[in-house]
């Protein structure tokens, strides 16, 4: 322990409710979802599904509960169910989320919740796209340390100011939230898109990095930064909270002045 | 139906998979095999840290590491295997820090370390700083590095493939002192790819399975939805044995009802836990340590509290972590993940409030047993040429019958790295096994099956049965009528699950299909796990019999290995056949497990 704490109370109070007993609350929510299942159907289309919900339950829930009781062939992408591995991006009520960060009780229950998938990449089935062109541009931006000076034989050594630098886009889970809420991206799908510029960052700000030359050329493309609008969808869609917006901003820069 | 040939195959994108995947891409003609995207691996949920010697602020060795690794596991571990480890811990982490990984530093720039569960300076004379770390994200930034580096090594990816089954053909072969046996040999791998819901058949010389743990068999647990065991299930099947499957690690804070882990880093900042009284009742059960009695001791005393009607909330069914004593900008600067999680997902203000918390399934030790090359075994000592296992599928045994935190991300950069080296090595000179005839039919049939069944019962139902059941009676308490109890339903639900129906009949992203696989898996390691906890007639680590309470070394200082064996029965269940193997000692003897 860094601090000397004071010894806490062995016992306490709590308050009413707290300790144990009483009713779970529950509520009732109308899930309408965008299904698209083009080997019986050939258009997309809307269905309701009615659902009694508990009060810490995620839209992630009422998709399970819908696949697990109701509808089987609701199709969906999820794994870790906490917000870290990337899985589930959606459009939530119209906008981009996780669903298994969204709580059923911070959205307007009163009114149906609409779900569909993300926006700008290709549709396969209900909830899912192809993520494909996605990783593509990701991987256009060689995103991975290069280093062609001298190798030491032990670390690399990195000061903590330096680290801070890039450490905001780090974070990034590659869901997808940010590139599909871009109104960029959905008019041209050849632009990068700012999944791909944060994890650029990432690198180009890394103070061990020898390559950010070649990727601020790569982005200084026609479909690279510049394409960029300022419209703050994606800082606004991160779910790591990631402040994209300002991330692309030092990259503009960065080509402008070249001092990386 | 689609032939592919690859000189090695990789089973799994996780932190093992993909630590192997850049040794023996740079080696041989490589082809990973994975059900989620890479970066959607576990992975990437895991907090804490990875350790390693590296004595960056404080003294430290490899054999200190060693011996810590080996009591945690309550002397269960391989020796052998848990002093490689921790020798070559030191250059898993700077071959990471090498491929761009951000550790947090120390003033001077080199990698920080900092305290965790369990690992002492000079055999357990006071805790040492030997976690490295970046922020509470190690797995994320673990799991992110590997990936980056895979696309720099240009490693093929079959992303959303479901590896459903092994091809294996078994040879007569001889032992040196003349004895005759059945040679298990690996042809290959069977998978569904999930976009179109084709087989693919992957003929392979070498063969890694990297698929993770089976949290999911439990149903408060840290684990993702996707961890059902599937590796294991496929490996058993096939008569592989499993290693010391009763051993499950229950992390004590998991947010109450959702699993979802709240590190240790909180109790060591100061948080305490409290019952429905507000009593702070670790002091009655570890005196002088408290809240911070190991994992182990922490997790039963909690279901303890509850199992004695002190349990908080509407069914009285969790304790509470408290941390309303604490300065909110201590609460900041130190917690800020995993008190935003309290917020987010059970809108409970850490400040103000305390935050219910249960015992949450964290960690298999057991699995596919290998040796220190990652070879996997498949009876006490023989090879199975070509085949490998690392991470936590695989049960080495650094672990023994407890891992201490911040060794299961080492594990899997140590061993996943053994694994591709030796993977690349054996496919340089091996010829490919011929694949049997009808490579595909068991997974057809299966598919077929289940598609076409009329069956009346439904796979969420029988999951959440069997995960109840599994919550209820081997936990963290166990002993023979809870295990009988429990061995009678996962019967009846192997029996139900023969009549189980899907009801999406497509090809196209067939995920109800999937989970009803997934499900039989679950069944399959839900009872090894039962069996084994079964034979295990004594108390160690995380595998606590209250009819059995002392650790019995005598009768029991072996591992556990259980086959599939259609015409065996251990401990009344038909099916299962047990055996044990020896542990392996070095250099410690074994003491008392005090902290
Ligand atoms: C919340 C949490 C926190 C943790 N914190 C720490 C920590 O701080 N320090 C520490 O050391 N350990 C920690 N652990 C443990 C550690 O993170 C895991 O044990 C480890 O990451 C497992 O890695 P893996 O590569 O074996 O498996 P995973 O990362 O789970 O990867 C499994 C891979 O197998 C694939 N797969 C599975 N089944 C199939 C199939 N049938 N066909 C094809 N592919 C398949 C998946 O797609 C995935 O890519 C933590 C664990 C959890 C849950
Ligand atoms: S920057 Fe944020 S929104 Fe975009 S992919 Fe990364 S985590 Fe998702
Ligand atoms: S399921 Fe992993 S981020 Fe939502």
């Amino acid at each position: 322990m860094s601090t000397e704490l004071p010894e806490p109370a062995s016992k306490i109070e709590l308050k009413p409710g707290v300790g144990g007993g009483g009713e779970i609350p529950t509520f009732n929510i109308t899930l309408r979802v965008r299904r698209y299942t083009p080997e019986s159907t050939a258009d997309a289309y809307w269905e309701d599904f009615k659902l009694t919900m508990y009060g810490t339950d995620r839209v992630l829930d009422a998709l399970h509960k819908v696949k697990w009781e109701h509808d089987g062939s609701l199709s969906f992408r999820r794994s870790c169910a906490h917000g870290v591995c990337g899985s589930d991006a959606m459009r939530i009520n119209g906008r981009n989320r996780l669903a298994c960060k969204t709580l059923l009780k911070d959205l307007d229950t009163s009114k149906p919740i609409t779900v569909e998938a993300i926006k700008g990449l290709p549709l396969e089935k209900d909830l899912i796209v192809d993520m494909e062109p996605f990783f593509q541009s990701y991987r256009e931006i060689m995103p991975f340390l290069i280093n062609d000076g001298h190798e030491p034989s032990g670390e690399r050594y990195q000061s903590a100011a330096d680290h801070a630098k890039f450490e905001d886009t780090t974070k990034c889970i590659l869901c997808a939230a940010c590139t599909s809420s871009c109104p960029v991206f959905w008019t041209d799908g050849q632009y990068f898109g700012p999944a791909a510029i944060v994890n650029a960052h990432r690198f180009i700000f890394d103070s061990r990095d020898d390559a950010g030359d070649m990727r601020l050329e790569i982005l200084n493309d026609k479909e690279g930064v510049w394409r960029c609008r300022t419209t703050f969808n994606c800082t606004e869609a991160c779910p790591r909270g990631i402040q994209v917006t300002q991330a692309i901003a030092e990259v503009k820069q960065a080509i402008l002045s070249r001092t990386v | 139906m689609q032939v592919h040939k690859y000189d090695v195959v990789i089973v799994g994108a996780g932190g093992a998979g993909m630590r192997a995947a850049i040794e023996s891409g740079q080696r041989a003609h490589t082809a990973v095999l994975t059900k989620l995207y890479p970066t959607r691996s576990h992975t990437g949920a895991a907090q804490g840290g990875m350790c390693a010697a590296l004595a960056n602020v404080e003294e430290d060795n490899w054999e200190w590491h060693t011996f810590d690794t080996v009591k945690g596991g309550d002397y269960l571990v391989d020796q052998d295997a848990a002093e490689v480890m921790a020798k070559e811990a030191i250059d898993a982490v700077l071959d990471l820090e090498k491929m761009g990984l951000p550790f947090n530093r120390t003033p001077e720039g080199k990698i920080d370390q900092r305290r965790f569960g369990g690992h002492t300076r000079d055999h357990g004379k006071a805790a040492v700083r030997r976690a490295c770390y970046a922020a509470d994200r190690t797995g994320h930034m673990i799991l992110q590095t590997l990936y980056q580096n895979c696309v720099k090594h240009n490693v093929e990816f079959y992303n959303e493939y479901y590896v459903l089954d092994m091809l294996m053909v078994e040879e007569d072969a001889y032992r040196e002192d003349g004895t005759a046996y059945k040679q298990k040999r690996v042809a290959g791998v069977v998978s569904y790819d999930l976009a179109t819901g084709e087989l693919h058949i992957f003929q392979a010389k070498s063969v890694v399975f990297a698929t993770g743990g089976a949290g999911k068999v439990f149903k408060t647990t840290s684990n993702a939805h996707t961890l059902t065991g599937d590796g294991m299930g496929i490996a058993f099947r096939k008569g592989i044995p499993l290693e010391d499957m009763e051993f499950v690690q229950f992390h004590p804070t998991g947010l109450a009802g959702l699993g979802i882990l709240l590190s240790e880093a909180a109790r060591g900042e100061g948080a305490i836990l409290r019952n429905s009284e507000g009593e702070r009742f670790m002091e009655r059960y570890a005196p002088t340590i408290k809240d911070l009695a190991p994992r182990d001791i922490v997790a039963r005393s909690m279901a303890n509290e509850v199992r004695e009607g002190r349990g908080c909330g509407p069914n009285k069914d969790y304790v509470l972590l408290d941390l309303t004593h604490l300065e909110p900008a201590h609460i900041d600067a130190k917690l800020p993940d995993i008190t935003e999680f309290a917020r987010t997902y059970l809108g409970v203000e850490p400040y103000t409030e305390p935050v219910p918390v249960f015992p949450t399934a964290h960690y298999v030790m057991g699995g596919i047993p290998t040796n220190i090359d990652a070879e996997v075994l498949q009876d006490n000592d023989t090879v199975i040429p070509g085949l490998y296992a690392a991470g936590e599928v695989a049960c080495v045994s650094v672990h023994g019958s407890n891992r201490l935190g911040t060794n299961s991300l080492l594990d899997i950069n140590v061993f996943g790295k053994r694994a591709g080296l030796s993977a690349a090595k054996y496919a340089a000179t091996a010829d490919f096994v011929e694949l049997p005839e009808d490579p595909e039919k068991f997974t057809s049939t299966q598919i077929d099956a289940m598609l076409n069944s009329t069956g009346t019962e439904r796979v969420a139902v029988l999951r959440k049965e069997l995960q109840d059941i599994m919550d209820a009676n081997v936990q963290v308490f166990r002993d023979k009528d809870s295990l009988d109890r429990a061995l009678v339903v996962i019967e009846e639900l192997r029996e139900r699950y023969k009549n189980v129906s899907v009801q999406d009949k497509g090809k196209r992203f067939n995920l109800d299909l999937l989970e009803a696989i997934e499900l039989g898996f679950l069944l399959d390691m839900a009872e090894v796990m039962t069996a084994a906890a079964m034979h295990r007639k004594e108390s160690r680590g995380g595998h606590y019999r209250e009819d059995f309470p002392n650790r019995d070394d005598e009768n029991f200082m072996k591992h556990s290995m259980s086959y599939r064996d259609a015409t065996a029965t251990t401990e009344g269940i038909s099916g299962i056949r047990m055996e044990t193997k020896p542990v392996i000692f070095t250099r410690y003897q074994p003491m008392e497990r005090k902290y």
